[in-house]
C-alpha cells in the first residue's frame, strides 16, 4: 500500500504483463472452438436472415430481393399444409407420448425388483439409429408383409393400409417416434423421481395422505420442472420433424405427411430456391422462440404462484 | 431452463464410499409397509407383469429385426408370420455385408466417428479447460455464446450452414465430399463444453496454483492433471460423440454426396429406396447397422445411463 513510486511503476507493468499473458494463453485455448463456432454456428444464425431478404444462386451468387422470398413462401399452396402436419404431428405426439413416460417412470420407480431390466428394456429402442428404426417400422407398417397387418389378420380383424391410407398415415409416424424416443424421456423422469426427498412421503404418510393424494401433491409437483422443460423440448423437437416422413412416405399420400422442415428441404435442395429455403428456416426460427417465451413466462408465472 | 442445465457430476469421480444416488434404495411413494396387506400385494405383482408385459413393446419389435433377417424370401413375406425362423438362414448376415457393400460403408462410419471423436475432444476440451481454468477476460460472455447456440433449432439455419460447408467463408475452401464437411461443423458442439466445464470446475484451483508456482505451464496442466482427473466424464463424452456420430444420417446425407463417402446410415437409405436388394438382406443390414451401438451401449450401460440422467441428455 505504502509503495514508493518508483517500484508501484514496474510491478503494475509486471501485472497487466502478467494478466495480458494469461489472456493470451487463455485465448489460445479457446481459438479452435471459437473458429469452429464462428464458422459452423454463429455465422451461418446470422447469415440466415442476410439469406431470407437474397436470391442466392450457387454460381451467380446473391442478389437482393426485399421480402420477395417471404413472399413467395406465404403463397405456396403447400405452406399452411406444411403447418397443419407439423402441428398436427406435434400435438398427436404429445397427446400420444408426453404423459405415457411420466407415468412409466412412476411405475417402474416404485418396483423393489428388476429396476435395471425395465431401464434397459425401455432405453433400447433410443439406441436403434433412427435411420434403422424408421425403416424397420416401415417394414412393419407394410400392407403385404408388415407385421401389423399379419396381426390383425391373426385375429381376423380387417387389414389396414397404413402409410398409404391419409388419415392412418400420421398416427403412424407417431407412435413409431414415441417408441423411438419415450425410452429417453423416461430415464430422464426416473432420475427426477430419484431426487425427490422421502422424508417428504414419511411426513405425508403421518398426515395420514393416500397414495393419491401423496401422487397428486408430493411426487408431480416435485417433478414439475422436469416435465415442463421435457414438454418444451418435445414440442421444439417434434416441430422439427423430418426423418421419418422423409423416409417413410416422402410427404405422402397426397401432402398429408409433408412436414414444414420437409418442405424447407424441398425448397432448397430441389428446387435450389435457398432464399425460400432460408426464409421459411427463419419462420420456423420465430415461432420456435415463441415457443420457448412462452414457456419461461409459463414457469416464472408457476415459480410466482407457488 | 437452470434446472435441467445444472449438472452434478460428482459420481464421475468415482469415491467409493458414497453410494450411487441412482441406485439408492430410498424410499419411494409407496412405503414398504404398505405392500404388506395381500391386496396391495397383488396390485403390485398386477402391476410388475403390466410393465414386463410393456417391455415386449420394445423388445420384440428388435427381436423381429434379428430374427426377420435369417428367414428366406419365402418365409419372410409368408403370411402368416413364423414366430421363430423354421431354419436360420445365418449366411444372410454376410450376404448383406457383400451384397450391401458394407465393408466400405463400415470403413466410412468409423472414420466419421472417430474423427468427429478426435476433432471434438480436442476442441471441447481445450476450450473448457480455458474457460474453467484459465479463465481470460470475456469468458462468461463466450460461454453465453456458446451455450446460446443450444437456444437455435438447428434446421432453422440449416440452408445457411450449408451453403458454408459448400464454401467455407473467406478462405473459398469446399467442403462438400470430403470428411472435414462432416466433422468440423460437429466440432461447435456447445454441449460437450458445457459438460466439460461443469466437471473441470469441480476440480480444485489450488492444485492448478500449485502446479503454476512449480513451473507447469498451461499445456502441462491440461495434460498432466485435467485429462487425468476427467478420464471418467472424456469417456462419457466420447461414447456420445461416437454413439451420435455412428446414428447421423442427415448432416452426412447432405454433405457427402459421393456414394464411396457415404456413411453407413445414408447408404441404408439409399439401399432402401432403390429397392434392387431382397428385403431378408436389407433387414440384415438395419440388423447390422444397429449391432455396433447396442454393442457399445450394453458395455457401457453403467456409464451412459448415468451420462444421460445427470446432463439431461438422450441419446
Amino acid at each position: 500500500m505504502n509503495t514508493p513510486p518508483a517500484l508501484a511503476a514496474p510491478r503494475a507493468r509486471l501485472r497487466l504483463l502478467a494478466s495480458l499473458r494469461r489472456n493470451a494463453v487463455g485465448y489460445l485455448f479457446l481459438l479452435p472452438a471459437l473458429l469452429a463456432f464462428a464458422t459452423f454456428s454463429w455465422y451461418p444464425i446470422v447469415r440466415g436472415f442476410i439469406i431470407s431478404f437474397q436470391k442466392y444462386d450457387l454460381v451467380k451468387g446473391a442478389e437482393w430481393v426485399g421480402w420477395s422470398n417471404f413472399e413467395f413462401v406465404f403463397n405456396d399452396p403447400l405452406m399452411p399444409i406444411a403447418w397443419r402436419n407439423t402441428l398436427q404431428f406435434t400435438m398427436l405426439a404429445l397427446l400420444i407420448g408426453y404423459l405415457m413416460p411420466v407415468m412409466l417412470a412412476i411405475l417402474v420407480n416404485e418396483m423393489k425388483r428388476g429396476k435395471s431390466y425395465f431401464r434397459l428394456a425401455y432405453y433400447l429402442p433410443v439406441i436403434l439409429p433412427p435411420m434403422v428404426s424408421v425403416l424397420l417400422w416401415k417394414w412393419f407398417y407394410d400392407m403385404d408383409t408388415g407385421l401389423f397387418n399379419a396381426i390383425l389378420q391373426a385375429i381376423g380383424l380387417p387389414t389396414q393400409r397404413w402409410l398409404f391410407d391419409r388419415n392412418l398415415v400420421m398416427l403412424c409416424l407417431v407412435v413409431l417416434s414415441t417408441w423411438a424416443n419415450a425410452g429417453g424421456t423416461m430415464l430422464l423422469y426416473l432420475a427426477a423421481l430419484q431426487g425427490v426427498p422421502s422424508h417428504l412421503y414419511e411426513a405425508a404418510e403421518i398426515d395420514g395422505a393416500s397414495l393419491w393424494r401423496r401422487l397428486w401433491h408430493i411426487t408431480l409437483p416435485q417433478i414439475r420442472g422436469v416435465m415442463l422443460i421435457l414438454l418444451v423440448l418435445q414440442i421444439i423437437g417434434t416441430m422439427q420433424l423430418f426423418t421419418e416422413p422423409f423416409v417413410m412416405t416422402d410427404g405422402g399420400p397426397a401432402n398429408a405427411t409433408l412436414s414444414v422442415v420437409m418442405l424447407l428441404y424441398r425448397y432448397g435442395f430441389r428446387f435450389y430456391n435457398f432464399g425460400a429455403a432460408a426464409a421459411l428456416g427463419l419462420i420456423l426460427f420465430f415461432v420456435l422462440v415463441a415457443f420457448s417465451i412462452l414457456y419461461m413466462w409459463l414457469t416464472r408465472r408457476i415459480s410466482q404462484s407457488l | 431452463m437452470a434446472r435441467s442445465l445444472s449438472v452434478n457430476l460428482s459420481w464421475l469421480r468415482g469415491h467409493p464410499s458414497r453410494p450411487a444416488q441412482f441406485d439408492s434404495n430410498e424410499r419411494t411413494l409407496i412405503s414398504p409397509l404398505e405392500l404388506r396387506s395381500p391386496a396391495k400385494r397383488a396390485a403390485y405383482w398386477l402391476v410388475f407383469g403390466t410393465l414386463v408385459a410393456l417391455t415386449m413393446t420394445t423388445l420384440f419389435p428388435i427381436y423381429w429385426m434379428y430374427s426377420g433377417a435369417l428367414k428366406d424370401t419365402g418365409e419372410l413375406i409368408r403370411m402368416p408370420p413364423t414366430l421363430v425362423p423354421t431354419e436360420a438362414h445365418w449366411e444372410n448376415y454376410l450376404k448383406a455385408w457383400d451384397n450391401l457393400n458394407y465393408t466400405r460403408y463400415f470403413a466410412n462410419t468409423l472414420i466419421l466417428a472417430f474423427g468427429a471423436l478426435v476433432i471434438q475432444l480436442v476442441v471441447s476440451t481445450s476450450a473448457a479447460f480455458s474457460l474453467s481454468k484459465l479463465k481470460p477476460a470475456g469468458g462468461k460472455v463466450v460461454l453465453f455464446l456458446f451455450l446460446s447456440t443450444l437456444m437455435v433449432p438447428s434446421m432453422a439455419y440449416l440452408i445457411p450452414a450449408y451453403l458454408t460447408v459448400v464454401s467455407l467463408p473467406i478462405a473459398n475452401i469446399p467442403l462438400i465430399d470430403t470428411w472435414w464437411g462432416v466433422w468440423l461443423p460437429g466440432a461447435a458442439s456447445a454441449f460437450n463444453i458445457f459438460v466439460l466445464k461443469s466437471f473441470f470446475d469441480e476440480i480444485p484451483q489450488d492444485l492448478i496454483d500449485a502446479a503454476n508456482i512449480d513451473g507447469a505451464g498451461a499445456v502441462r496442466i491440461l495434460t498432466q492433471i485435467m485429462i487425468p482427473l476427467s478420464r471418467p466424464v472424456l469417456a462419457v463424452v466420447s461414447i456420445f460423440t461416437l454413439i451420435g456420430a455412428w446414428k447421423d444420417f442427415f448432416w452426412p446425407f447432405l454433405v457427402l454426396s459421393k456414394v464411396e463417402l457415404q456413411p453407413i446410415m445414408v447408404a441404408l437409405w439409399r439401399l432402401s429406396a432403390r429397392m434392387q436388394e431382397p428385403m431378408n438382406l436389407i433387414i440384415a443390414g438395419l440388423a447390422i447397422a444397429s449391432t455396433p451401438p447396442i454393442i457399445l451401449f450394453l458395455i457401457f450401460q453403467k456409464q451412459i445411463i448415468r451420462g444421460i440422467t445427470l446432463t439431461g441428455l438422450k441419446g
